[in-house]
């Protein structure tokens, strides 16, 4: 068992439940991973499955009271975030825990100037004066990639493209060298090429910067060119864990093995019909009995229909929830 | 007769060249006038496509990947070039009404052989219409066929792109985001057309539906005998469903081959850096890879660079690339390429 003095982040049977016209919506139903320092940890999973929510709920910013208040744990380093106050959360949101997400014009504020919202981050939180705020905030700008950061940080974000904008919120993030770095889709809304150019940088940064990465993403090509470890989620749990290159090598859980084998790729021979996994995404109001994944899946058995599944371990970096799967319990 | 028979084969069922598509753009001039600026979204493009073939137009977002698309259907009314849909010249099928350009009769008469399939299956179903009269619409607006006819025809579309017939009394919002790109197909089935133009069909939609859905679309082509005009912004998906690509950037088109040749050799700088930053699900080969990072982002075609449209992110760039536009040159059968470097 690792200590968790090694986890800067350790989450245990996370549950976020929503109350809605259509029934309770359990998005996240007792999620557990840990992350450890300078790794980054993929969380795949396609909409609906409740990545998302993951990350929010760590960061305290599920809107309440539309959702219970998440149970469960969630330790950074010897604090429970679940239990701290607003005003407590507060002080370490931008600070020691950060988080990007997929729209930047949604996220930054159209009305202030790049430079207002950087410089306010250190102002806020490490009391930095405004004239060396401004100092820092042109110098991350530079380290993200934003040529002529000097003039650009007097600019409104809609003065910026896409790309430039997920740099900027990069920066913000990284201002204070937060531990942990919640990264939710950060690449999903840009083309390709600039694709590879901010996850380059995620990597280089994170190197020098040495934070915990949890990135969020439905994108199997993403997480294998950037994680550590990788946890795929379906129906709000986790339903297979491992180090990337386990779970890529030797994927257990049929929803991953469906996964991986739709994408299409670039580096294998051209496929008149692509592998499909059958059906449909989840209703998380009407979750099937068993496990939720059975209606799709093509080795399910009578068993998987009634009984949720058991975790089975396949080595101590790997384990799956599926009853096909053999590995010790 | 052997050659008059190989003519026929070789008759191009689409035929675009020269397409241009402007815009006027307000652009900021003092508060009281507004000066307008032209910008070209498709600027010069030609390719043409024979009956039954998948063509993949791939490009990044602001390529005038789209733009083309519409304007191949006469949705946007071209500036320059010309489209020959089947012997037919379309973009000329086009009157004047006031200030506006119309189709005339010639052109409402072929919408029923040309369709369009949406990107955004949220977007393009009326969520006040049930499924039933979404999909009696066309039918309705070309007077095909009516009441217990057109219901069964209905039903039948309906199996076609795999749905329960049983569904036509309910909404969009009922529907997944992969059911309702179903229905958006069935529609665009509708009147049996020969030419779909399906723009980013697939990138709205969930990685697992994405592979249910091309596979829907090749499956059709097939059975139907379809002519696919096929966008999108990614080349992992686009190459499964297409015979042929046509890479697309800044309003252009930089490089067309079959599909096989635009992924195993590309020629054109862009087509390289954009397949080398295609991530591969796999982390062994993503350790290995060696990628090759385009500095910089698309100009913007307001305001384009001179010489190749390229040059400003191109890693190889020379000095004559800065000022002359290179054009599509055919460097071997069936692949075609603009830019100085490649002989």
């Amino acid at each position: 068992m690792e200590t968790r003095s090694e986890n800067v982040l350790e989450v245990r049977d996370l549950r976020t439940h929503f109350r809605t016209d259509d029934g309770l919506i359990k998005a996240v139903d007792g999620v557990s991973f840990s992350v450890k320092r300078g790794e980054t940890l993929g969380i795949v999973g396609e909409s609906g499955s409740g990545k998302s929510v993951t990350c929010l709920s760590a960061m305290q910013l599920v809107p309440k009271p539309a959702a219970f208040h998440p149970t469960g744990s969630i330790h950074f380093g010897d604090t429970n975030l679940l239990s701290l106050t607003e005003a407590e959360i507060q002080k370490l949101r931008g600070e020691r825990l950060a988080m990007i997400f997929q729209d930047p014009l949604t996220s930054l504020n159209p009305y202030l100037t790049v430079a207002r919202q950087l410089t306010e981050v250190l102002e806020v939180h490490q009391g930095v004066r405004p004239a060396a705020a401004r100092r820092t905030s042109i110098e991350m700008l530079e380290r993200v990639g934003i040529p002529d950061a000097a003039s650009r940080i007097d600019q409104h974000p809609h003065q910026f493209s896409g790309g430039m904008r997920q740099r900027v919120m990069i920066a913000m993030a990284l201002l204070c060298g937060p531990e942990v770095l919640f990264a939710d889709e950060p690449t999903t809304a840009l083309d390709v090429t600039i694709q590879a150019q901010i996850l380059e940088l995620m990597k280089n940064l994170q190197k020098v910067i040495g934070t915990a990465v949890v990135l969020v993403t439905h994108d199997l090509g993403v997480v294998a060119g950037i994680t550590d470890r990788v946890a795929v989620m379906y129906a709000g749990r986790i339903v297979e864990e491992g180090t990337t290159a386990e779970v890529f090598a030797n994927p257990q859980h049929p929803y991953t093995r469906g996964l991986l084998e739709s994408m299409p790729r670039i580096d294998t021979p051209i496929q008149k019909t692509l592998y499909a996994i059958p059906g449909l995404p989840p209703d998380l109001g009407n979750l099937p009995a068993g496990c939720p994944f059975h209606p799709r899946c093509a080795s399910a058995t009578n068993q998987c229909q009634n009984i949720y599944p058991e975790t089975r371990v396949i080595s101590s970096t790997h384990q799956a929830t599926c009853w096909e799967v053999e590995g010790s319990k | 007769m052997t050659t008059m028979g190989k003519e026929k084969a070789e008759i191009k069922f689409l035929d675009v060249s020269d397409l241009e598509v402007q815009f006027r753009v307000p652009r900021r001039g003092g508060f009281f006038y507004q000066k307008s600026a032209a910008l070209k979204a498709v600027d010069g493009v030609s390719f043409s496509m024979t009956r039954g073939e998948t063509l993949g137009l791939v490009g990044e977002s602001g390529c005038g990947k789209s733009t083309t698309g519409r304007a191949v259907l006469q949705l946007l009314r071209p500036s320059r070039g010309r489209v020959i849909f089947d012997e037919e010249p379309i973009h000329e099928f086009w009157r004047r009404k006031g200030q506006k350009w119309v189709w005339d009769q010639r052109l409402r008469d072929l919408r029923r052989r040309m369709q369009m399939i949406f990107q955004d299956p949220f977007a393009s179903l009326n969520p006040r219409m049930t499924v039933e009269s979404i999909l009696a619409e066309p039918l309705q607006n070309f007077d095909v066929i009516q009441g217990v006819e057109r219901r069964e025809k209905i039903q039948h579309l309906l199996m076609t792109v795999g749905m329960d017939p049983r569904c036509m009394r309910r909404y969009p919002h009922e529907f997944s985001g992969g059911q309702r790109q179903r229905i958006g197909i069935a529609r665009a089935l509708a009147l049996g057309p020969e030419f779909i133009v399906a723009d980013e069909p697939i990138s709205a939609l969930d990685v697992s539906i994405q592979a249910q859905i091309m596979n829907l679309l090749s499956e059709l082509r097939e059975n139907l005998g379809l002519t696919l005009l096929f966008i999108a912004h990614d080349l992992a998906a686009i190459r499964h469903v297409s015979d042929r690509i046509a890479v697309m950037y800044l309003g252009r088109i930089v490089e067309l081959a079959s599909a096989q040749t635009i992924v195993n050799r590309p020629q054109h700088p862009y087509t390289q850096a954009l397949l080398s930053a295609v991530p591969v699900p796999d982390p062994k080969q993503e350790q290995l890879r060696q990628r090759t990072i385009l500095s910089g982002e698309m100009p913007s075609p307001i305001n384009p660079p001179t010489g190749c449209p390229f040059h400003t992110r191109c890693p190889l760039r020379e000095d004559r690339c800065r000022s002359e536009i290179p054009v599509m040159r055919t460097i071997e059968t069936g692949h075609q390429v603009a830019c100085h470097l490649v002989s």
